[in-house]
């Protein structure tokens, strides 16, 4: 993780070392009846990862949620298929993007800011 | 995964024997609020997607997953059929 500290109290505890976690705000979902198998009963979330402090980074994308996250929230997103696959707990499910964790707050040590959602 | 928009289909006769039998679609990525962007690519159905359906599909080594124990050499492939997509803008921006 890149950032100084961020704390989340509602995440999976299945996250793996070495995965490269970012940001990301919840702006939308997707309903899906006719999908892979693997997907079913699954939350699809829009995505828009973001850097520490909220400046929107990159393209949306879809995440399957691993904690519970809604509309609205900051949350912590791993893009990388072994880790999404993991954190979804399904072996060979067809994923990318997962949604690992809720995000309470964000501290900035150096800048000595505190980053509330 | 991404959402995008299937805006045709590829015909190839001669490939990877594991790709026989397989549709190639041409994919569009759409923005959340649905509108085309950036680059198409062409990716592997694994649903029963046909041409101006919106879909998602995931890419990477996962893009084989669907198929296995096949192992199909793709490196995108759609894996859902999108029924509705709800957007809601970000604050501020």
């Amino acid at each position: 993780m890149p950032l100084s500290s961020v704390s989340s109290t509602l995440g999976t505890s299945k996250l793996q070392r070495g995965v490269d976690v970012r940001l990301g705000h919840v702006i939308g979902h997707v309903v899906s009846t006719q999908k892979n198998d693997r997907l079913t009963g699954a939350k699809l979330l829009l995505v828009q990862p973001e850097t520490a402090d909220g400046t929107a980074a990159g393209q949306a994308l879809l995440a399957v949620d691993a904690a519970q996250a809604g509309i609205g929230d900051r949350v912590l997103l791993v893009i990388e298929g072994r880790a999404a696959i993991s954190a979804l707990g399904r072996r060979g499910a067809p994923v990318d993007a997962a949604i690992v964790g809720v995000v309470d707050r964000v501290d900035m040590g150096s800048a000595g800011a505190t980053l509330d959602r | 995964m991404q959402v995008a928009r299937v805006t045709g289909t590829v015909v190839a006769t001669h490939k990877d024997p594991r790709l026989r039998g397989l549709k190639l679609l041409v994919l569009t990525p759409l923005t959340p609020d649905g509108k085309p962007v950036g680059r198409s690519i062409v990716g592997v159905d694994s649903v029963g997607a046909g041409h101006g359906e919106e879909v998602f599909f995931v890419r990477g080594r996962e893009a084989s997953l669907p198929f296995l124990p096949v192992q199909v050499p793709t490196d995108a492939t759609v894996v859902g059929i999108v029924d509705t997509r709800h957007f809601e803008a970000a604050e501020g921006s």
